[in-house]
């Protein structure tokens, strides 16, 4: 009995020291991407390239989902308000979910699963053929070269993809309340204008999916940095990019909202 | 267990030409000791072989020459300078003057076979596109892949591959260089291209050169001395003649490929056999 | 995939990136009504402000002519003190008449400006006098019944 306890015990706290180490390489290692990160911005074309793999290639993803998102809020969004006899209300309910939680969310949790777990998988396969050992044998910081630009390429992007996200979800909401269903296009405009507040909604939403951004970066360069060596080792790291990345994300979100919209 | 060891501590007395000079050196991963008191010297404009079975620490040994580890005692000097003292900027700057093969290569997966090769210079010089397509072109036609620049490294056979890294590895004109099992998974004829390239390589650079392998045919055909490693310890050193010739169990079991003899057969097990299959039944019980 | 290449598909990227946050601004948000010109302060006391909030609009003649800035509670006076940015091109008289008005039955609650006749003009950091609270239902409801019991009951 005593003994099953302790070993109980003993495998809690062999489990939470590992935990907390492992987080305290994570923060070590987001401090050196900042100190190594003159190299991503001096070769620009190296984050440039970066830019391309996670945001160029995320595109269709996004801009399609954005899409569908945007018609089922117009679709719910009007079901539910004609109940109130306010369907002019529908852009306002379409933009400020998609600006405010949607839009930043949403391609947040895509952006995770498309663009993170290939860059996991990426460095964890440089690590895995030695690439990046090989690297620093050639007096090359991998941090710098490797992992900085991969880093700076995804917070750069996130932004902008949660932006044609919600631009793409308004539109679809558009198409369906006011082209489909007949809701009166100019009160569907000018009522989202009048309650859609550029600071208040807008800029928060975009510091929203920068925050994200960062996280996601973070997790997955990470994940891909402490990867074991091996085939499970890079497959466990992407599997962890996501589903980690997927939870902060959800977290950050709902502690970020606590502090932006609290009592507006 | 029995265990030879046949010269103990080599020779205090070392040349002056050493370019690579390893003192009393031990690592240990955690507890776990891999290499316990190795003591060697490079000398200048030679190719000296580290053999040994599979994980008996000769790619440590590697690596703590490299100083992407640390020694738990003991020094590695290369050029006079102690590797594990170095700051990262001295470190880097000692790693430009070497050149590494890694086991399988290593090549960046994301770049054809030119950016491989230019990838150093570029990162460590201000050297001009053109020279830089020059130089390239000349370290690859020296390894015999001239045509082969606008490949990537997935479109290369293994032996290719290991001839790019080579290539690779020279790019620098380094002072010193690495193999790490350049003959594993290599057909016949690149294994002999390979091994002729290591010679011809160093010979015409001028430079010294480690060859960590257990190919002890194709290796003792082209280096200058070779030590034996086996459990972490040097247990045996000479000329590649001497060696062919030795009569001390351990060398005479590797150089003949022999399946039981000093390295025994048998992982160590804490209990005998018949003991070992009877403690199970019982447990079950 | 050559570096022009590259180029030329983040730069695109980018481009529209920049051009969604645009609309989002200009077409979704209100960066475009929100005139980013001067503005002055103007202060009234509200014996309720109902559900009035910071940023809800200040209106005059249906026209949003400022927002709300700051709301507290002033212990001096127990009432709301409220604090409005107005636009510094319009200007109102000295006896302007500030009401809390509900937009629809159900919609948001919003200041409205009622202008008066006298000469001199409302400065920055002036206190509107004349205000009215905002109507708060229950209590409109409970006073109806208990005017109609009233009105009833001595005929009984």
């Amino acid at each position: 009995m005593i003994d099953s306890m302790l070993r109980f015990l003993q495998w809690l706290g062999n489990h939470v020291t590992r935990r907390i180490n492992r987080l305290g390489f994570a923060s070590r290692f987001f401090l050196a991407i900042f100190l190594q990160s003159g190299t991503a911005f001096r070769r620009l074309h190296l984050t440039l390239r970066e830019i391309y793999f996670t945001g160029v290639m995320s595109l269709i993803i996004i801009l399609v989902s954005g899409l569908f998102v945007g018609m089922v809020l117009g679709l719910q969004g009007y079901d539910t308000l004609q109940r109130y006899g306010s369907t002019e209300a529908l852009g306002i309910l379409v933009a400020l979910s998609l600006v405010r939680e949607l839009g930043p969310v949403v391609s947040a949790l895509l952006f995770a699963s498309r663009a993170g777990s290939a860059i996991t998988a990426e460095i964890g396969l440089m690590k895995a053929t030695e690439q990046l050992s090989a690297m620093e044998m050639m007096a090359v910081d991998p941090i710098a070269r490797v992992v900085a630009p991969r880093f700076w390429g995804g917070v750069v992007s996130m932004p902008l993809l949660a932006a044609l996200f919600s631009a793409m979800g308004i539109f679809g909401g558009y198409l369906v309340g006011v082209q489909l269903i007949g809701v009166d296009e100019g009160s569907f405009w000018s009522q989202m204008q009048a309650s859609v507040d550029f600071r208040q909604d807008i800029l928060n939403g975009v510091i929203k999916s920068f925050v994200f951004g960062i996280i996601v970066s973070w997790v997955a360069v990470f994940e891909g940095y402490d990867a074991d060596p091996t085939a499970e080792g890079v497959s466990g790291a992407t599997t962890r990019t996501v589903v980690t990345s997927s939870l902060a994300i959800l977290a950050a979100d709902f502690i970020l909202t606590a502090f932006m919209f609290r009592g507006a | 267990m029995p265990r030879c060891e046949i010269t103990g501590c080599p020779g205090v007395n070392i040349p002056q030409e050493s370019l690579v000079e390893i003192r009393n050196l031990s690592f240990s991963y955690d507890s776990r000791p891999i290499l316990s008191g190795i003591n060697m010297t490079i000398p200048r404009g030679k190719v000296v072989a580290i053999m040994g079975s599979s994980g008996c620490g000769k790619t440590t040994t590697l690596r703590l020459i490299g100083g992407q580890l640390k020694p738990t005692s003991g020094e590695v000097r290369v050029g006079g300078q102690v590797v594990h003292e170095l700051d990262a900027g001295g470190l880097y700057a000692l790693r430009r003057r070497m050149g590494m093969l890694f086991q399988f290569g290593a090549l960046f997966t994301d770049m054809s076979v030119y950016d491989n090769i230019a990838f150093q210079m570029r990162e460590h010089t201000n050297l001009p596109e053109a020279m830089i397509r020059d130089l390239v072109l000349m370290k690859l036609h020296a390894v015999g892949l001239r045509g082969a620049h606008n490949l990537m490294p997935s479109e290369l056979s293994g032996g290719m591959a290991r001839r790019v890294a080579l290539a690779r590895a020279i790019a620098l004109d380094p002072m010193l260089i690495m193999y790490d099992e350049p003959f594993a998974g290599l057909d016949p004829i690149s294994l002999s291209i390979v091994g002729e390239l290591i010679r011809k390589l160093n010979d015409a650079l001028g430079a010294s050169s480690i060859v960590v392998t257990h190919d002890v045919q194709e290796s003792l055909k082209m280096v200058d001395y070779v030590y034996f490693v086996s459990e972490g310890k040097i247990v045996a050193e000479g000329t590649a003649e001497e060696m062919k010739h030795s009569t001390a169990p351990y060398v005479h079991q590797f150089v003949w490929g022999e399946a039981d003899g000093p390295v025994p057969f048998h992982y160590p097990s804490r209990m005998a056999y018949d003991e070992e299959l009877l403690k199970r039944e019982v447990a079950r019980d | 995939m050559s570096r022009t290449t590259i180029d030329i598909w983040v730069g695109l990227f980018v481009a529209i990136g920049l051009a969604s946050l645009l609309f989002l601004a200009l077409k979704v948000g209100n960066l475009a009504s929100t005139s980013s010109g001067e503005t002055y302060t103007l202060q009234a006391r509200f014996d309720n402000i109902g559900g009035l909030k910071v940023r809800a609009p200040v209106k005059s003649a249906g026209v949003v002519v400022g927002r709300v800035s700051g709301i507290r509670f002033d212990p001096a006076n127990y009432v709301a003190l409220v604090t409005m940015q107005i636009e510094a091109s319009y200007k109102f008289p000295v006896d302007t008449f500030a009401t809390i008005n509900t937009s629809g039955l159900l919609g948001e609650q919003y200041i409205g400006f009622e202008v008066g006749g006298d000469e001199n003009m409302l400065k920055s950091d002036d206190m509107i006098k004349k205000t009215q609270s905002a109507v708060v239902l229950e209590k409109l409801i409970s006073q109806f019944m208990f005017n109609k019991a009233a009105e009833d009951g001595p005929k009984k």
